[in-house]
């Protein structure tokens, strides 16, 4: 990339972050909640990316980790606890319950890998519904307080916002690093050859269980705002459709594109609400456009932007070749 | 006892209908890489078909002929030409999540233009009991088993007995050779898309009389249809109707016995330790892993 197009790139960047910051602040109450839960999807998509568009493995679960993280900050901040003590704790439940659930990836592939993690989803949804002890069952968790940050209370929904929107950039930050270190570059090196990483000396083993425990916390992180958001929470969003949605936020998206998971998330969570004129008909126009898309780039949305940036390469690639050619021949 | 013996004859009922379902979703697996997150809502379509064909005053026999048909092109033909010719060479997982999609069309589409609510629908069976070694069976159980074993009984005949049947399989295990001896590949998936299409909307005609017309009914079939697949053998229709019929015992035995509330969850373990220690299926071949 060249020095001009990476200075294009950062104005741009923050072009678009001083927007989500300044324009949602005369948003209503609606379109901060809509805007907090495409930030909130964001980051579980994110995960799924890690496991799915990085390393390479299917999963069909991410929506139960959301879930755990959900569950596990709706029962705690309601007992007491504060947000981020909550948020401790489903990291690390996420991250070993993530971690178990790489193991059967270590054994089977692709669709099997798909029905396994399927399979889980559906168990943590009856959990989630028949545990009445813990869960309250089909009546739900309501009244989770929002927490307090620095001693901001976030009880109205643009502080929330802002909280949402904050958590989402550190994230981000904190993946952008982990695709540059060499964990990242092992999890794509598992992802393109796994025999081939095996033979570099790379433990795909551990880092097959790694990529798994690490998507999962973040779908846990994800679930931890969910709670306060919709300051109530029951079995039914956490169900399968919840996974098969994240799952296809990140193909549409443009799965191993860093920024996949940003334009996937706004695709599920924004595109429907767009739609809303067409009323009834809405989410019949919403699977359309996402069949439509897959037909015409089934990389997802950053897959067209791929295409065109990497033809533009060649084009000029092979015009520079061209132009020294005649060089040459002039010389000679 | 009694009651035992009558759980395992409506969970060979419903299983029946799963196996059917289940066979559907190898064979387009092994044909042509689809996995198919639709089939469920493609079991729930067919049914709201042939009562639009009712409404318009044609007679029952008539609804279901012209089901099947509309089905047979729909679900058949338009599903093959449109969503998966396109996608099928950018790999599995992008056809997969547009099925996804189209299940969420579907869905809507039936709960927009025919109702959100339930609607009766009528049964090909008639309604009533049998009385068979002195204990009384019920006919609708009975008609569903006779009719889906029927129809895998066709099929499997159909597959092994008949030349189209060899040439399918051909086309199925090794499309590049089968070309080059001279089968006609493209038209032999198109058949099984067709052949799939014609089981669904049997499969719906068996199963709606029991559990209503709804718009939300393919969600719960379709993930049974998997777990059948999966537990019997991915790659084999035998294995998916073994696969089929054990779900629907299971199922059945768990709501009886476990508890109604974890009743789901007891295939659900039985697909995981199947994946995790037979991962071929119960009469699978094991399919070589690629690296």
């Amino acid at each position: 990339m060249s020095k001009h197009s990476r200075l294009l790139l950062a104005a741009l960047a923050v072009v678009v972050i001083a927007g989500l910051i300044i324009i949602p602040m005369n948003f209503n109450r609606y379109g901060l909640y809509i805007l907090s839960q495409w930030a909130v999807m964001t980051i579980a998509a994110m995960g799924l990316n890690l496991t799915l568009g990085y390393a390479g493995q299917v999963s069909l679960a991410q929506g139960a980790f959301v879930g755990i993280g959900a569950y596990g900050a709706a029962i705690l901040t309601t007992h007491g606890w504060p947000l981020i003590a909550a948020l401790g704790l489903v990291i690390v439940i996420c991250f070993i319950v993530g971690w178990l659930l790489g193991y059967p990836a270590l054994r089977v592939q692709h669709h099997y890998l798909a029905f396994v993690t399927l399979a889980f989803s559906t168990l943590m949804f009856l959990v989630f519904r028949n545990e009445s002890w813990l869960t309250n069952g089909i009546y739900g968790i309501s009244n989770i307080p929002r927490p307090e940050i620095f001693g901001f209370p976030t009880r109205r929904p643009l502080p929330f916002y802002y909280l949402c929107l904050g958590s989402l950039g550190l994230v981000t930050l904190a993946m952008w690093w982990l695709i540059r270190s060499p964990w990242g570059r092992a999890f794509m090196a598992l992802r393109e050859n796994p025999i081939r990483a095996q033979s570099l000396g790379i433990d795909t083993r551990r880092y097959t269980l790694m990529a798994f425990a690490i998507g999962s916390v973040l779908g846990g992180i994800a679930g931890v705002l969910y709670a306060p958001l919709t300051q109530y929470v029951d079995p039914v969003p956490f169900n399968l459709q919840l996974s098969l949605d994240l799952l296809m936020m990140v193909i549409v998206g443009g799965s191993g594109f860093m920024l996949g998971p940003f334009l996937g998330a706004m695709i599920a969570v924004l595109l429907p609400e767009w739609l809303r004129f067409a009323e009834g008909y809405y989410l019949m126009l919403y699977a359309a456009a996402v069949i439509l898309l897959l037909i015409y780039s089934p990389s997802g949305i950053l897959g067209i932007l791929d295409r065109y940036l990497s033809e533009r390469r060649t084009k000029a690639a092979s015009a520079l070749r061209a132009a020294a050619q005649s060089k040459l021949e002039a010389a000679q | 006892m009694s009651n035992l013996l009558d759980l395992i004859v409506a969970g060979l009922a419903t299983g029946a209908i799963y196996a059917l379902v289940a066979v559907g979703f190898t064979l387009l697996w092994q044909t042509s890489q689809t996995i198919n997150f639709a089939q469920g809502e493609f079991v729930m379509l067919p049914a709201f078909l042939m009562l639009a064909v009712l409404h318009l005053g044609a007679p029952f026999w008539l609804a279901v002929l012209v089901g099947i048909l509309l089905s047979a092109l729909l679900l058949g033909l338009a599903f093959k030409m449109l969503l998966v010719d396109p996608m099928l060479r950018h790999g599995v997982l992008p056809l997969a999540i547009a099925t996804m999609a189209l299940a969420i069309g579907i869905k809507e589409a039936v709960k927009q233009f025919f109702s959100a609510e339930a609607s009766p629908f009528p049964s090909i069976v008639p309604v009533g009991d049998v009385t068979i070694l002195g204990r009384a069976i019920s006919l609708q159980s009975l008609g569903v088993l006779a009719v889906a074993i029927l129809a895998v009984v066709g099929l499997t005949a159909l597959l092994n007995r008949t030349s189209l049947g060899h040439q399918m399989q051909a086309a199925a295990q090794n499309p590049t050779v089968a070309r080059i001896i001279g089968v006609p590949v493209e038209r032999m998936i198109l058949l099984t898309f067709l052949i799939n299409a014609v089981l669904v909307a049997l499969a719906s005609l068996l199963i709606t009389p029991i559990y209503l017309a709804k718009f939300s009914s393919g969600e719960v079939l379709g993930q049974a249809a998997f777990i059948a697949a999966i537990v019997g053998g991915f790659n084999q229709v035998r294995g998916a109707i073994a696969g089929g019929l054990l779900i629907g015992v299971v199922d059945n035995l768990a709501a009886a016995y476990v508890s109604t509330q974890y009743r789901a969850a007891v295939p659900m373990v039985l697909l995981i330790l199947m994946i995790l220690f037979r991962p071929q299926g119960l009469l699978g071949r094991a399919e070589e892993r690629t690296v």
